[in-house]
């Protein structure tokens, strides 16, 4: 049988040998993972009286609540507590940081599904049964839904914002050749397949206990304290494990978590609540659906001279994480071009929709796939090849600064990528062989197109980027760790767990994972930005680095030798002639006194942000990386197959090269999701329809493209990060734009000129309607 | 019914003993009984609708000396029906520390990262290894995975871990101790189930006189095909199923029967064992078939419950009107047969009296002057509803068409042919595609669409129209390329 050679994981080219950093080693969890036996929340045994939570919800999407009344649900089999507005003890407030939602509306109607009681029942089917009997009257209005209704009602969930350099009207005028389009780009659902779950459990005095699928176990946790009105010191939140995250368990995990402890607090109860999944679909944020509106000036070589863009972002009902969302996307609307005159504009639109929220990439991948767009329409005007106007506008020395007035002191990775895959996917050849099948076939066409990725590492939010860790050695030597970040299947776990053992100088099963605990490590910034694995990791390794220190001082004083001739390597401690095993060594400082224990705390150096004057250096390091995606399309249908993809994406020396290349790949099926198959709809009325996996399809395996050619870029950080390796999470999310683009132009295949107006995602309706654009 | 009292409990194997329950709920799901009182929590459930695979679990049932691995949607699949099979979970696979095959090879392949899906891949690779032994290829990774959503990987890994265990047939604890699991099996009571009392039970008669006794005692009962659809009326809509009458032990019922002239499918023939007999008709059949929902649902799934449901959109109805397809529906021991097209009277309507129920299928193969071409058009290729599905059977004379028959899916309340279109393709030459204007210019004539998720009227209307040039271009043979299945990445 012909089977193909399986992927390799590359080796990480090293100056220095180590010992379990830079290895592929297997998620800690994979062993428990095939045999069912890692748990997740609603995995663990229920203590005895648990209840289960149902959520009733707003009958319209727009409106003032008139009445609500519960009586026929309190009556129902099984209830035990109906809880609303009424019932919280502390703030009615779910929101990050502009108090503009509610974890149960009780005035105003912000979106069609809107919790607005929750029902606690002694078994879940019951609690479902019961919050369908609710009587709910709404003085119903007509929703705002989409960007353009937000455009014409005007109402914004955060101020207007941009920044830019140069006169744009007059570079434009100026411009030998000028476009301009607007581009419609949907949203998207995670589609986790744990769906959101938490339980809580009440403890002495007026403790909470709770158990969270979440991102942000600091965030549960002050959204608990303010539901309960009780300080953060009183509510323990841990996560041991998420079924996938991928944004959307950062702010949208706590209205759960609140519930679940607002019922446990009414009720003494342990409480659970674990959404259905049409429930999670119509209750929790997506990526923000946007539309750029952009003008662009160029020469006849396709060097652009002006790029002006109109970020209008679909928010739904409230600010939530849009601050930095949109802001992401207004620093990625130039991606990797140096833009001699840019304005880059930002409209947070307010809209009767579930409040839209983070999904990996956070914004950037709805500014970047504006600017690819655009220079796809550079090229079909030029015509000249759209990988060679990509390389005309790229930051070079003395064109590296960027609209928000950062320098790119990076200016040699990406072009160094973009030759390397134009080589290895065979670019050139391959742009000829499409042309040569499409001039021959007048039902399918194909399309290629080679995109970069530039993704700034950091959050924007510049207090975001601290960690802390714990560390402790026990007396025989096993280690504990502890740190801030959560594990939702990216590896972090595992990366952290490499950097501790290689510290120690020890194998990495020394080294036992605990769950993420407020009571732990306190005050942590989510698990966002692609930023976990830096961060923690250096507050990990601080912490490892500090008891390391105590015991190598101790085993120099006992050995009688400098301390920089103790070395910790293979589970044993060696100096001179002498060596003992780490469990020895561990012990022995117990017995005399040293401290095992230490808790790290790291903070990025060098970066700022001065958002109102547009000033500072919001991004650590910039990741890398392209794509090379070949598609077909079928012009009776508009059906499309992606055909084949190579991508060449940078990690820096990477901590884990099977945990990358899965990062990569994973992100890149996901972004192709993104701007294909994955189509959100509402109806008139605001309700989504597409929710479930019936309506919204994500990619399946035979989505996979037949060729499917991913390469690690392993070349050191230039920047000093953990062990030079790179943030892999969100940047290459974006090569799933290359799919975008080639599908592009195979629309343009159909006609010789013209401009086709393609949204994404690109749904086989789409793709008709871009190539009727055309005729 | 039969002399001997029926059975008042169900049975099956688990965890290497006979298992006998009664006293539950007719509608209780499988997956809440694994979890929530077998304690069994290594399956998951992802959607509750059978669309994600995070619940698939492995049904081992005895055929004759063999054991069958067919992966099921534990989600949707009622309690009852595991009777007279052998249940496996993820948690049966490895042997303490040592993991089964595709186990191991997930783990090497990196082939998970949340974690909370692969219980169910690991049970659809399960499966796989045991039905494909040494046929495997990409392709039958992919069909086995069609109804296993991950989010994480991209699939790559997993795909690769699922072709690198395949190396011969397969060689792993359950293939050693087949013989006697299938003695086990054979050992299960069998005859007629009946669990629960008069106003609510869950029934499986063994014989279709037991059926029909059955029926006629109840006719408010529900008749259970596969639950792919049934399910959701009790996880979605929440839906209180008191009388069930389950159809999975008729072995009657599962026929299927081919000759030169067609082929009789058996209402309660499961769709993957109605797929081979399809696709000996047509390959456009084999590829419709092989895209129905996934392997979890077309193991369940039947030929009767997707016919009986009358869904506007079932794809298989369209198929079959093409080819002039009859329905067989019995009552009281009496059959009657029509034109599967005039079973569907209106959404959600059809043509079937109280206590009657569909009782097979007849598909006549076409004829060597007649081409016959079936597409679905979806968002998605694989484990998608079609926006629109089309079917056309031409008779040919030479060049030129002298009959049609055109049936479409998703353009209307229920499948229906497209009556103008075939008029207007009479006539119409196969070298001239200026004579297929008219026909797909009756589309419109023939159809007022729905606009909804999945595609707006407009869309469908056009793409109705489109189906006919893409059906008459292929039949006359022209060179051009049509099928996106069939490219390749250039070189």
């Amino acid at each position: 049988m012909p089977l193909s050679k399986p992927t390799e994981i590359p080796r990480v080219p090293l100056e220095r040998e180590t010992q379990v950093v830079h290895k592929p080693h297997p998620h800690d969890s994979a062993r428990l993972h095939v045999r069912g036996m890692a748990p997740y929340i609603d995995d663990l045994r229920e203590p005895q009286g648990m209840l289960h939570l149902a959520v009733g919800g707003a009958t319209a999407a727009a409106g003032r609540l008139v009445s609500l009344d519960l009586a026929a649900v309190r009556a129902a089999p099984g209830v035990v507590a109906v809880l609303s507005a009424v019932d919280i003890p502390g703030a009615n407030d779910i929101a990050p940081a502009f108090k503009d939602e509610p974890l149960f509306a009780f005035d105003e109607i912000l979106y069609h599904g809107q919790p607005l009681f929750a029902v606690a029942a002694t078994e879940r089917d019951a609690a479902r049964r019961a919050a369908k009997l609710a009587r709910i009257e709404i003085a119903a209005t007509p929703p705002a839904l989409s960007v353009e209704d937000a455009l014409a009602t005007g109402a914004r969930v955060l101020p207007d914002y941009e920044f830019g350099r140069g006169d744009v009207e007059a570079a434009l005028a100026a411009a030998p050749h000028r476009l301009e389009g607007k581009f419609a780009i949907g949203g998207q659902e995670h589609f986790y397949l744990e769906g959101q779950v938490s339980s809580a459990s009440p403890g002495e005095g007026r403790e909470m206990n709770v158990q969270a699928s979440t991102q942000d176990p600091t965030e549960v946790q002050h959204i608990v304290a303010r539901i309960l009105g009780i300080p953060d010191a009183f509510v323990n939140v841990e996560t041991r494990r998420m079924g996938g995250g991928f944004g959307g368990k950062e702010s949208q995990a706590c209205a759960w978590a609140a519930m679940a402890a607002l019922a446990a607090h009414v009720t003494g109860a342990p409480c659970k609540i674990r959404l259905d999944r049409d429930d999670d679909f119509i209750l929790t944020g997506k990526r923000h659906a946007f539309r750029d509106d952009w003008r662009v000036g160029f020469d006849a070589d396709g060097r652009v001279s002006v790029y002006e863009v109109a970020l209008n972002a679909n928010c739904g009902c409230s600010a939530d994480l849009s601050p930095g969302v949109v802001d992401r996307a207004m620093f990625h609307a130039s991606n990797c071009y140096y833009l001699p005159v840019a304005r880059i504009a930002s409209r947070r639109l307010k809209t009767n929709i579930v409040s839209a929220t983070a999904f990996r990439g956070f914004g950037g991948p709805q500014g970047m796939i504006g600017i690819e767009r655009a220079m796809e329409a550079v090229a079909r005007d030029t015509g000249r090849d759209a990988l060679d106007v990509r390389l005309a506008n790229l930051y070079r020395p003395g064109a590296d600064q960027t609209p928000y007035n950062m320098k790119v002191e990076d200016c040699a990775t990406l072009p160094a990528i973009l030759a390397d895959l134009a080589a290895s996917s065979d670019y050139r050849a391959r742009r000829e062989a499409v042309r040569a099948f499409n001039a021959s076939s007048p039902i399918l066409k194909k399309g290629l197109a080679l995109t970069p990725v530039q993704f700034g590492i950091s959050f924007t939010l510049i207090h975001l980027n601290q960690a802390g860790a714990l560390v402790h050695v026990y007396s025989d030597g096993s280690i504990q760790l502890n740190h801030g970040g959560a594990e939702m299947g990216q590896g972090l776990f595992t990366k952290v767990a490499q950097v501790v053992a290689e510290e120690f100088g020890v194998p990495l099963d020394f080294v036992r994972i605990t769950a993420t605990n407020t009571a732990k490590v306190p005050n942590a910034s989510p698990t966002a930005a692609s930023s976990g694995t830096d961060i923690n990791g250096m507050a990990a390794r601080i912490a490892a680095g500090e008891v390391r220190a105590r015991m190598a001082e101790f085993a120099a004083q006992g050995w009688g030798l400098p301390l920089a001739e103790i070395e910790f390597r293979e589970g044993r401690v060696f100096g001179g002639n002498a060596s003992m095993s780490f469990g020895e060594l561990a012990k022995a400082c117990r017995l005399n006194r040293v401290g095992l224990s230490a808790a790290g705390y790291y903070k990025t150096p060098d970066i700022s942000w001065d958002r109102a004057h547009v000033k500072g250096k919001p991004f650590f390091y910039f990741a890398y990386g392209a794509c090379c995606a070949e598609v077909a399309i079928d012009t009776l249908t508009g059906e499309s197959r992606v055909l084949g993809a190579d991508i060449l994406h940078d990690v820096g020396s990477s901590l884990n090269p099977a945990i990358d290349m899965g990062q990569v790949e994973g992100a890149f099926i996901q972004g192709m999701g993104w701007v294909t198959t994955e189509e959100l709809v509402w109806d008139g009325k605001g309700r989504l329809t597409t929710h479930a996996p019936a309506t919204y399809k994500i990619p399946v395996a035979s989505d996979t493209p037949a060729r499917f050619n991913t390469r690690l870029y392993l070349r050191p950080n230039a920047t000093e990060s953990l062990y030079r390796s790179k943030a892999v999470g969100e940047p290459p999310f974006m090569h799933g734009i290359a799919v975008f683009c080639a599908l592009l132009d195979a629309v343009h295949a159909c006609a010789p000129r013209g401009h086709a107006d393609l949204a994404s995602p690109a749904t086989p309706e789409a793709i008709l309607n871009a190539i009727a654009s055309l005729r | 019914m039969t002399d001997r009292p029926a059975r008042a409990e169900i049975s099956f194997r688990f965890r290497g003993r006979d298992v006998s329950l009664k006293g539950f709920p007719p509608d209780r799901m499988l997956l809440d009984w694994l979890r929530e009182e077998a304690g069994a929590r290594g399956t998951k459930e992802g959607c509750a609708e059978g669309d994600c695979g995070a619940c698939t679990v492995v049904l081992c049932r005895e055929r004759g000396r063999w054991a069958s691995y067919e992966p099921v949607n534990a989600c949707i699949l009622m309690l009852g029906q595991i009777d007279g099979a052998e249940l496996l979970t993820v948690e049966d696979l490895a042997q303490g520390e040592n993991l089964h095959p595709v186990q191991q090879a997930l783990v090497d392949f990196h082939g998970s990262q949340c974690g909370f899906c692969t219980p169910g891949v690991v049970m659809s690779l399960f499966a796989h290894y045991h039905d494909f032994g040494d046929a495997a290829s990409r392709e039958s990774v992919n069909a086995a995975l069609a109804g296993n959503l991950c989010r994480c990987t991209g699939y790559r890994p997993i795909v690769e871990a699922a072709l690198s265990v395949i190396d011969g047939r397969p060689s792993d604890r359950f293939d050693e101790d087949e013989p006697q699991r299938v003695a086990a099996l054979q050992a299960l009571p069998s005859g007629d189930l009946f669990v629960g009392d008069q106003t609510s039970f869950f029934a499986a008669p063994a014989t279709e006189g037991s059926l029909v006794a059955l029926y006629e005692a109840h006719p408010d009962a529900v008749l259970l095909g596969g639950a792919t659809d049934v399910g959701l009326w009790v996880t979605k809509r929440l839906q209180r199923l008191r009388k069930i009458i389950w159809l999975g032990r008729i072995a009657a019922f599962n026929m299927n029967l081919s000759d030169g002239d067609g082929v009789r499918l058996g209402a309660g023939s499961s769709l993957q064992a109605a797929l081979g007999h399809l696709a000996s008709i047509h390959s456009d059949l084999l590829v419709i078939m092989s895209r129905f929902g996934s392997w979890q649902v077309r193991v369940s799934g039947t030929v009767g419950g997707n016919i009986a449901n009358g869904s506007p959109i079932g794809d298989l109805a369209p198929a079959l009107i093409a080819l002039e397809s009859r329905v067989e529906l019995r009552k009281g021991g009496v059959s009657r047969e029509m034109p599967l097209e005039a079973f569907f009277l209106g959404y959600g309507k059809q043509d079937r009296r109280s206590s009657e129920y569909v009782r097979s299928l007849y598909v006549p193969r076409p004829r060597p002057h007649q081409a016959y071409r079936a597409y679905k058009v979806s968002k998605r290729f694989d484990e998608d509803i079609s926006a629109v599905m089309g079917a056309f059977r031409l008779d040919l004379d030479g060049r030129r068409v002298t009959a049609a028959r055109v049936a479409y899916g998703g353009m209307a309340a229920t499948p229906k042919r497209a009556a103008a279109c075939e008029a207007a393709l009479i006539g119409a030459s196969l070298d001239d595609p200026a004579t297929w204007e008219a026909a797909k210019a009756a589309i419109a004539a023939d159809f007022t669409p729905l606009s909804d998720m999945r595609a707006s009227a407009a869309y469908r209307l056009t793409v109705a129209a489109q189906l006919v040039t893409r059906a008459l271009t292929e039949i006359s043979g022209a060179a051009v390329p049509t099928r996106l299945g069939e490219l390749r990445a250039a070189e």
